[in-house]
């Protein structure tokens, strides 16, 4: 149907797949995932062996499981990226019912590990972080509700992708975890804004927060005071802020050296919230510039990519997907930076965390897959003769 | 508004009219409003992705900037810091009328320890063992080994302590710079003074805050960073208040009284210069406070001029012949009845002792002798509501305005019912209680003429008149009568040669818990006034618990007690404070000064 619409020409019937693959794939994104997931392991070796002998565990032990989920999560993202887009869109709908069903009981069969909120399954060897899962499941979703919504006649996408939004953003309030949380609203919000939200609803939603903020600046003193605290210069070094500020200081341009570093004997969180800040004190700015790089240049790449797609599910699908990786790890070096306030959220692909990893590489996997080159009907805006 | 219609209904009928199916017609409008519309749609879409793009990109930037900044600044020694509020450490000093200083601050060190970066626990806690004998050795050993990371040995050490501390060379132990509260006087008006502790600790500074005393009355102006120049000026003189508080406890020790306050007020701007209760404490170690069951006026920290409530006794008496006067009822002379006993209401006003003073005597006998039913005949000419109106003018029924916290505590007993029996006793100071602070305020209007004047003790500048109570000549004439007290009365030990004292003596039975009187415990005061012709100062000395005991039985009232020691205190004071003797204009008897 849509390449009837569009008059797209269909895809040589005879192509083989891989090379198929391999000619429309986006190679270069593809490359900085997989650079990255070697920076993370990297990173592995240097942070996580003082939480293997915290745990009882021979050192490498962390980097070894990262090593095994990472070859599955690059399995995935493999397989995934040589789905069409509709199999993306079908089997991304199961995985979404599948991990919104599974977050629906976590209350019941879920545990905390101690740390207080309840958001895996323990599955003795692993454990499952079902939102995870959900995030890019739901980001697809929500993308073919407000596709839907742009046809003639079509359904109230908006509205359907906005409650949904809103009942798993509940949800994980309630677990509680707000990062996520604030990752689901963001990536629905960076679509419903590329789907055409009306500019006045924008401006009006920008007012009501800077008016809001002001508001509860001058009228509630806790607030102020929080908002003082991380604004203020000084940093308590005995928080895990004041660590992480401290080790970038130390590693200056060019680190400390690898395997000097200090401060992952310090960090409760060293191999997945501050890997950053381990990155920095022993590699030095130079690795902590690489990174940023290789985030910024696979979504301005994907961005640029999506632009010129014509089809508005794939369109809104890789927007939602880029943005929510993209924004997961500016959340996650800006806490360590101090830009943002503490916010426990990993840093895609090179922190340590099965889940997380595995997510993400179907993540990344769907966005490949639909970031892929095919034909957009060029032809028949020539025919109609607005070619451009 | 030009609407475009749905369905191109003119080329539908056409083309039914011409036999060609309708359905090409519409379904090719359909695809062509469903391209412009997802043209539109693009190109927004298209718009709106840069933006989303330069976003990222900014973004990133500003993270990669930051970053950047961090790593390139110099990498500094963690220093512990309190975010947000800091403590606020430096206080202001207390100063005495002359600039001396009464209270300061000082810089000092406290111990704290974390037992995870000690080296060796068990070393260090024996060497802070031996440097500090308070400490215990064994709970040192539990603490430094066991799960704490943190916690507090000691709070204030001494230089020496300091440095051995210092050379026992554990790097578990750290020293947090402290500004500890110094009163370089020692006990010297440590009532006033109350003292200070720390509040919020951190381990770079600690709040420090007053508990008591001016310390905590004025706690905010001497927290106030503001005022971190500007000391906190007292009305007290130092040189004046050591010596009252010598004489006072020689005075105390002599008479073999428990517990003794003294006060001594400038009479027109109503300073107190001095006020000593004793037995007092050192502010630079507070004692524990009174804890259950104990009786809080028996501890030290009990101030006895502004929160001990006393029976005064005779000393009201001035109050009631001074009313009498102003109100034109009697004069000077005019005589009164004191046939006794007196009867009223079932009870009977006897005098002291039983003694007899004649059937009447002329007021100024009346205060001469301290006669209970002659003044109870001139209350009883007064009547109750002036009375209590009288009374409530020179502060008698509410609590001074002195300015230390303790002056709380000090709100009279009042009867509840004011009858006439009531308004008989009280006018000779039996019956209802106040503190030696009111007695001087008191005191203080019958001697500057007749005006109230409130007790403080901040530094003032001038007079500090407040509403006229009674006339000058009233006030003249009272102070006469104080004087006559002195030269031919119940004071005779209080005479000191040039300054002229007029006062008044009090000796109360003191209330038993229960109900009732001791029969040999009594409350014995002095209220007085230097010069008498002129006065400067009003001083009260009240003794608790007194007995003179060098005659054949103790003997106890103010007279043989309070007025010796107020007498010697006068002879001490008035030098210093910058009064010179004077020559009294006296008649002296049998000698006839001749011209020629």
């Amino acid at each position: 149907m849509t390449e009837m619409v569009y008059g797209a020409v269909p895809l040589g019937a005879g192509e083989p797949i891989l090379p198929k693959w391999w000619r429309t794939l986006d190679k270069l994104s593809m490359s900085c995932v997989l650079v990255l997931f070697v920076i993370g392991l990297l990173l592995g070796l240097a942070a996580s062996p003082p939480l293997a002998a915290r745990n009882g565990f021979e050192p490498f032990h962390y980097v070894q499981r990262q090593a095994m989920f990472g070859g599955l999560a690059i399995a995935a993202m493999l397989l995934t990226s040589m789905m069409s887009p509709t199999l993306v869109r079908r089997l991304a709908v199961l995985g979404f019912l599948a991990s919104f069903i599974a977050l629906g009981f976590l209350p019941m069969f879920g545990t905390d590990f101690g740390k207080g909120a309840v958001r895996w399954y323990s599955l003795g060897f692993a454990s499952v972080q079902p939102s995870e899962f959900l995030k890019p499941g739901f980001m697809v979703v929500a993308a073919w509700m407000l596709s839907a919504s742009q046809q003639i006649n079509g359904p109230p996408g908006k509205t359907w992708s906005f409650l949904l939004c809103a009942v798993i953003v509940m949800m994980l309030v309630l677990q509680p975890d707000f990062g996520q949380a604030c990752l689901v609203l963001f990536g629905w919000g960076v679509m419903y804004f590329v789907a055409g939200a009306p500019m006045i609803l924008l401006v009006a939603m920008a007012g009501l927060v800077v008016f809001g903020g002001t508001l509860a600046y001058s009228n509630s003193e806790h607030f102020a005071r929080r908002i003082d605290g991380f604004l203020s210069a000084e940093v308590d070094p005995t928080t895990q802020l004041g660590y992480a500020s401290n080790a970038i200081r130390e590693g200056g341009l060019f680190g400390v050296g690898v395997g000097e570093g200090q401060v992952k004997w310090s960090l409760p969180d060293a191999h997945t919230d501050f890997i950053v800040a381990v990155a920095a004190e022993e590699y030095g700015l130079v690795l902590v510039l690489i990174i940023i790089a290789l985030y910024t240049l696979i979504v301005v790449r994907s961005l640029f990519r999506l632009m010129r797609e014509r089809d508005p599910f794939i369109r809104l699908a890789g927007t939602g997907l880029v943005s929510m990786f993209g924004v997961q790890a500016m959340i996650n070096m800006g806490v360590a930076v101090r830009l943002l306030p503490a916010k426990g959220m990993t840093l895609p692909f090179v922190s340590y965390g099965g889940s997380s990893l595995i997510a993400g590489g179907i993540a990344v996997g769907m966005l490949l897959a639909l970031t892929r080159t095919r034909p957009q009907g060029e032809i028949g805006d020539f025919l109609r003769g607005q070619g451009r | 508004m030009i609407r475009i219609p749905l369905r191109p209904l003119a080329r539908i009928l056409s083309a039914r009219e011409k036999g060609e199916n309708p359905d090409t017609i519409e379904r090719e409008n359909i695809r062509l409003r469903h391209i412009t519309m997802q043209d539109k749609a693009r190109n927004r879409a298209e718009g709106r992705l840069l933006v989303l793009g330069v976003f990222f990109v900014v973004a990133f930037g500003v993270v990669g900037g930051r970053m950047g900044l961090m790593a390139t600044s110099e990498a500094v020694e963690p220093l512990a810091s309190a975010t947000g509020a800091t403590i606020a450490a430096q206080r202001a000093d207390i100063v005495d009328r002359n600039g001396r200083i009464l209270a300061t601050n000082f810089e000092t060190f406290s111990l704290y320890a974390q037992p995870p970066v000690m080296i060796d626990p068990i070393a260090a806690a024996e060497g802070l063992a031996r440097i500090l004998p308070d400490l215990d050795k064994e709970r040192l050993i539990k603490d430094f080994t066991g799960k704490r990371k943190f916690l507090w040995v000691k709070r204030k050490l001494s230089p020496e302590q300091k440095q051995a501390v210092h050379e026992l060379g554990d790097p578990g132990l750290m020293f947090g710079p402290r500004e500890m509260r110094l009163y370089p006087n020692g006990r010297l008006a440590a009532h006033i003074m109350g003292g200070a502790s720390f509040g919020k600790e951190g381990v770079n500074a600690a709040e420090v805050i007053g508990v008591a005393g001016v310390e905590k009355q004025f706690d905010g102006y001497l927290r106030d960073p503001a005022n971190g120049d500007a000391p906190l000026e007292l009305s007290l003189d130092l040189t004046v208040q050591a010596a009252s508080e010598r004489v006072l406890y020689g005075g105390m020790k002599l008479m073999n009284a428990k517990g003794a306050t003294s006060i001594l007020m400038d009479v027109h701007t109503g300073e107190v210069i001095s006020v000593v209760s004793l037995p007092d404490f050192d502010p630079n170690d507070r004692p524990r406070p009174p804890i259950e069951g104990e009786d809080p006026s028996e501890s030290p920290l009990f101030n006895r001029a502004v929160q001990g409530v006393y029976e005064l006794g005779s000393t009201f008496k001035i109050f009631t012949a001074a009313q009498a006067m102003d109100l034109g009822l009697v004069n000077a002379n005019t005589m009164v009845n004191t046939r006794r006993p007196l009867r009223q209401s079932g009870h009977e006003i006897g005098e002291f002792r039983n003694k007899s003073y004649g059937p009447e005597l002329s007021v100024s006998m009346v205060i001469q002798k301290s006669s209970n039913v002659g003044t109870a005949r001139l209350a009883q000419m007064i009547g109750i509501e002036r009375q209590k109106q009288f009374f409530g003018e020179l502060g008698l029924l509410e609590r001074t305005g002195f300015e230390i916290v303790e002056a709380q505590g000090g709100r009279p007993l009042i009867p509840r019912n004011w009858g006439v029996l009531e308004m008989m006793t009280i006018s000779f100071g039996h019956g209802m209680s106040a503190t030696p602070m009111h007695l001087a305020a008191g005191y203080a209007a019958i001697a500057n003429g007749g005006r109230y004047v409130s007790p403080t003790i901040l530094k003032q500048t001038g007079a500090q008149y407040g509403p006229r109570v009674m006339s000058e000549d009233s006030a003249a004439a009272a102070r006469s009568m104080l004087r006559r007290v002195v030269t031919h009365g119940t004071a005779s030990f209080g005479e000191v040669p040039g300054y002229a004292v007029g006062g008044k003596t009090g000796t109360a039975d003191k209330p038993k818990p229960r109900g009732g009187y001791y029969k040999d415990r009594v409350i014995a005061t002095f209220a007085s006034m230097f010069p008498a012709h002129d006065p400067k100062y009003v001083l009260i000395v009240t003794l608790d618990e007194p007995s003179e005991n060098s005659g054949s039985k103790p003997r106890r009232t103010a007279g043989w007690t309070a007025v010796p020691v107020a007498a010697e205190m006068i002879g001490r004071i008035a030098p210093l404070l910058g009064l010179r003797p004077g020559v009294e204009p006296v008649q002296m008897a049998g000698i006839t000064l001749t011209s020629n």
